[in-house]
């Protein structure tokens, strides 16, 4: 007899344990100190972004390099909203998210007709526009940026170490959504659709499948996502400037290091790249920007040596699959 | 037979999973002009892509002059004189008719052929020439393209369907030129669906089914019966 | 008369954006290869440049009889060693590989030549200038503008009346063909980046002699290439000429409404025409 099932041993032993892993994480702000679950928040938010990527550009084949745009315009709407409507903090990072969508959808429609690497650069210009845009708006700050005044920062909590609890908590809430998230919408009939035009457009138009508006949700829906994570970020550095809110290699290069190391077009790869990313930064910390430097030639070498990324080397090893997508026969005899 | 020009062994060509040449083995003299037949999909364009070093093959599964050149790039079987007709022309289109022949001449052998005596063979190509390729007939690019490949001197010469979508009077002047093309001592292969007009100007034929030669033999000997049997895979 | 002076260094400042420009158009041309690291590459020209000033002495005019081989030959050597083995049906490792070489090579400048603005030593041509009709031009970006047009007119020339020029075509319209004809994919590839490399050697000259530059800002410089060739239209080396030009204009006209608007300017001309014609001005005509 044989059974057809998308789950694997494999997939539900990780289950257990990865809802056991959550526990304790979330648990953190009672056993780990403060430096720890800041940079623990950070690898939350890393991996969200990465995570966001990969669906667009490993699934979606939107290989953007301007996604910047959104991490930096949650950031300001943060601060705008905040500062200007009196709204709470979380309120305004959700808000962030709901405009980032309304604002991707003209921007998709004039992106959407370059193709394949003109569209990455595309991309970058517009999150350009964004930075020189925010540059110009006074009110919040210019060119020189501003920081979170105190009050709202307390209305995440008056007391430092509750604040801290609560921001750690956003982001750890944050990645387990957008992975969740993800993984389902993969799993469902449009994220086929997807892994169909990835594999191959003139098949998917083939099944009746409207690639243009698929990908145009990807976008939207990753854009929003991306702009809530960029609001988290900036909540959590209290302080924001055109250039670092719309930097490329902080929210596009790394992140993009993330996803290729570990491996793009698997819901795995950017858990493994971004925990590998965290500690390759950990270990070279004191070597400055010798670290960029090792960063690229990894991703290059892992690109034209393994371009499954490290997940593909150790699925092709031992067949595992910790987010089951694809349909297995199993035979019971 | 004298010393072999090309000797294919144990021949195998794959596209990925798909097996599309099992273990041919061939051999042609020099100055022979051989007939490749067979239903469509039979493996004829496959065997001359893994002549021409289009596809990428054990070093010993294709001999030429006494080399093993079945681990060679395209570019330097090229060199070594084997020329291909492509399937369906294949000009470049960024090229005027000209370009497409001078391009032909990059490979860069001495030997008779030039663009003066590709003109006296074509003379329509001479009145075309500054044209882009694209603007010309079926008929008049597969004139280019078979100019295209004598500018190169070959010494063995691939036609892969010489005649497939020409109209009849081009078919005519195409097949009356290739005395002249092959008179001078170059080897042959055609492939060519009009079985009659192969078997015209052969000496020998091969016919191809599902990756394997169904049937091989000399012009004279083979009768219609065998080959509808090799070409169809019904018993005789 | 102001505006028809901004108009007019915009021209010419269009001129240094052609050269951005040109060397991306090419290669795309080429092999469909669109070279993030192209802008951190005219920057690694720029401060190649720099050394050769200060070593031998060199004007950077003279610099360039070294700078511009030695960055065909890195050009010839990428491409050969790392590049080629990227092209393919799938953008991705193309896209990514040339990402991490730009990250690579912006970091290795830092460490080399540190974060500090740098500037070549142009001597007098710097401030010397012109009046034509009571609008005062920069003798060097009137030169600028003048080695951007033989430097086009230069690429036309090989693209369509020489050799080496057919095989790029060649190549470039069907590879296998293109190798039966005996051109070594390989090595075209790596001849078309050499070429444009050497394009990029004095465009990063030019910038050089022209504006300060710190490893930062190729990325900048990839985009204004990028928007010219875009602008231009795909595959037309004229048009990215045209291209430099609207873009300079752009800036120059923005930055007379407020300078917080100059490369704003220039990115809105650019989404303008994207909108507009999303072929650019002057797409390429199949002959
Ligand atoms: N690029 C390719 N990819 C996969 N299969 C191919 C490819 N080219 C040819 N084939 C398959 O190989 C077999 C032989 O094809 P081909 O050599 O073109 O046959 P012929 O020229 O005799 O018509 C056919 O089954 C065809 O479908
Ligand atoms: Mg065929």
């Amino acid at each position: 007899m044989s059974t057809v099932t998308r789950s694997t041993r494999a997939s539900r032993i990780a289950m257990i344990g990865g809802g056991l892993l959550l526990l304790v994480l979330a648990a953190a702000p009672y056993w780990a100190g403060r430096a720890d679950m800041r940079l623990m928040s950070e690898i939350y938010l890393y991996l969200s972004l990465a995570t966001l990527w990969n669906l667009m550009a490993g699934y979606a084949g939107l290989v953007s390099v301007g996604q910047q745009a959104y991490v930096g315009f949650g950031g300001y709407m943060l601060f705008a909203l905040t500062i200007f409507g009196g709204v709470h903090p979380v309120v305004a990072v959700l808000l962030g998210g709901v405009l980032a969508a309304l604002l991707s959808i003209p921007i998709a429609t004039l992106a959407f007709r370059l193709k394949g690497a003109y569209f990455a650069i595309g991309t970058w210009v517009i999150a350009e526009v964004f930075r020189l845009s925010f540059a110009q708006i006074q009110a919040l700050g210019g060119g020189s940026g501003s920081s979170l005044p105190v009050a709202i920062v307390k209305e995440i909590g008056a007391k430092k170490a509750v604040r801290e609890a609560n921001s750690y908590w956003l982001a750890l809430g944050a990645a387990v959504i957008i992975i969740a998230a993800v993984y389902a919408f993969l799993r469902s009939r449009r994220g086929l659709a997807l892994t169909a035009i990835r594999d191959s457009e003139t098949a998917a138009s083939g099944l009746g499948i409207d690639i243009w508006r698929t990908k145009l949700e990807v976008y939207v829906v990753t854009s929003a996502f991306t702009a809530i994570i960029g609001g988290l970020i900036f909540l959590q550095k209290l302080r924001i400037s055109p250039d670092a809110a719309f930097s490329v290699n902080d929210w596009t290069a790394f992140v993009i290091f993330i996803v290729v190391i570990g491996g793009i077009g698997t819901l795995e790869g950017p858990i493994i790249g971004t925990l590998l990313f965290f500690l390759l930064r950990e270990v070279l910390a004191d070597f400055g920007t010798t670290y960029l430097l090792v960063l690229g030639f990894v991703a290059i070498v892992v690109m034209l040596k393994a371009p499954k990324g490290v997940w593909g080397l150790i699925r092709e090893r031992y067949d595992l699959e910790l987010f089951p997508l694809s349909y297995r026969v199993r035979t019971k005899d | 037979m004298s010393d072999p020009m090309l000797t294919l062994t144990a021949l195998d060509a794959h596209y990925g999973d798909f097996q599309a040449l099992y273990g041919l083995d061939l051999s042609i003299a020099a100055g022979e002009v051989v007939a490749i037949i067979g239903a469509n999909g039979a493996g004829k364009t496959t065997l001359m892509r893994s002549i021409s070093g289009l596809l990428s093959n054990r070093p010993d599964a294709i001999s030429y002059q006494g080399q093993d050149i079945g681990a060679l790039r395209a570019d330097q079987v090229a060199k070594l004189g084997i020329a291909l007709v492509p399937e369906g022309r294949q000009l470049f289109p960024s090229l005027s008719v000209e370009e497409n022949l001078m391009i032909g001449g990059k490979v860069g052998r001495p030997g008779p052929w030039s663009l003066r005596k590709v003109y006296d063979l074509f003379p329509i190509l001479e009145e075309r020439k500054a044209q882009a390729s694209t603007s010309l007939s079926g008929g008049q690019q597969q004139m280019v393209a078979i100019g295209r490949a004598l500018m190169a001197n070959p010494e063995l010469i691939l036609f892969d369907e010489i005649s497939l979508g020409l109209a009849p009077v081009i078919i005519r002047q195409i097949y009356d030129a290739l005395p002249g093309i092959v008179s001078d001592g170059m080897t042959a292969m055609i492939v060519e669906q009009d079985i009659t007009k192969a078997l015209s100007v052969s000496s020998r034929v091969f016919c191809l089914m599902e990756g394997r030669i169904a049937l091989q033999g000399r012009t004279e000997d083979v009768t219609h019966a065998q080959i509808t049997a090799a070409y169809f895979g019904v018993d005789a | 008369m102001d505006w028809i002076n901004a108009l007019v260094q915009g021209m010419l400042l269009g001129g240094l954006y052609a050269l951005f420009a040109a060397g991306l158009s090419l290669i795309f041309g080429v092999m469909r290869l669109v070279n993030i690291a192209h802008g951190d590459l005219i920057i690694l020209a720029a401060y190649l440049g720099l050394s050769t000033t200060v070593l031998l002495g060199l004007h950077p005019f003279l610099a360039l009889l070294i700078v511009m081989p030695l960055m065909a030959g890195i050009g010839y050597v990428l491409q050969r060693g790392i590049l080629n083995q990227t092209l393919g049906p799938d953008i991705l490792p193309p896209l990514l590989v040339t990402f991490g070489l730009s990250v690579i090579i912006q970091n290795a400048l830092l460490e080399t030549y540190t974060a500090d603005p740098r500037k070549l030593p142009g001597g007098v041509i710097e401030t010397a200038s012109v009046d034509v009709g009571g609008i005062t031009m920069g003798v060097l970006p009137l030169l600028t503008f003048a080695i951007a047009i033989a430097v086009i007119a230069g690429l036309q020339f090989i693209f369509y009346r020489t050799s080496l020029g057919r095989g790029f075509r060649a190549v470039s319209d069907n590879q296998d063909i293109a190798q039966l004809m005996g051109l070594n994919k390989a090595h075209v590839f790596g001849v078309a980046m050499a070429l444009a490399l050497a394009v990029v050697a004095v465009a990063g000259i030019l910038l050089g002699m022209r504006t300060s530059f710190d490893p930062a800002i190729g990325g900048g410089r990839l985009i204004f290439g990028f928007e010219a060739v875009i602008i231009g239209g795909l595959g037309n080396l004229w048009g990215t000429l045209a291209g430099g030009i609207i873009l300079g204009v752009a800036q120059t006209l923005g930055a007379k409404i407020d300078p917080g608007f100059q490369l704003l300017a220039g990115h809105i001309a650019f989404l303008v025409v994207l909108a507009v014609r999303p072929n650019g001005l002057f797409p390429r005509v199949e002959h």
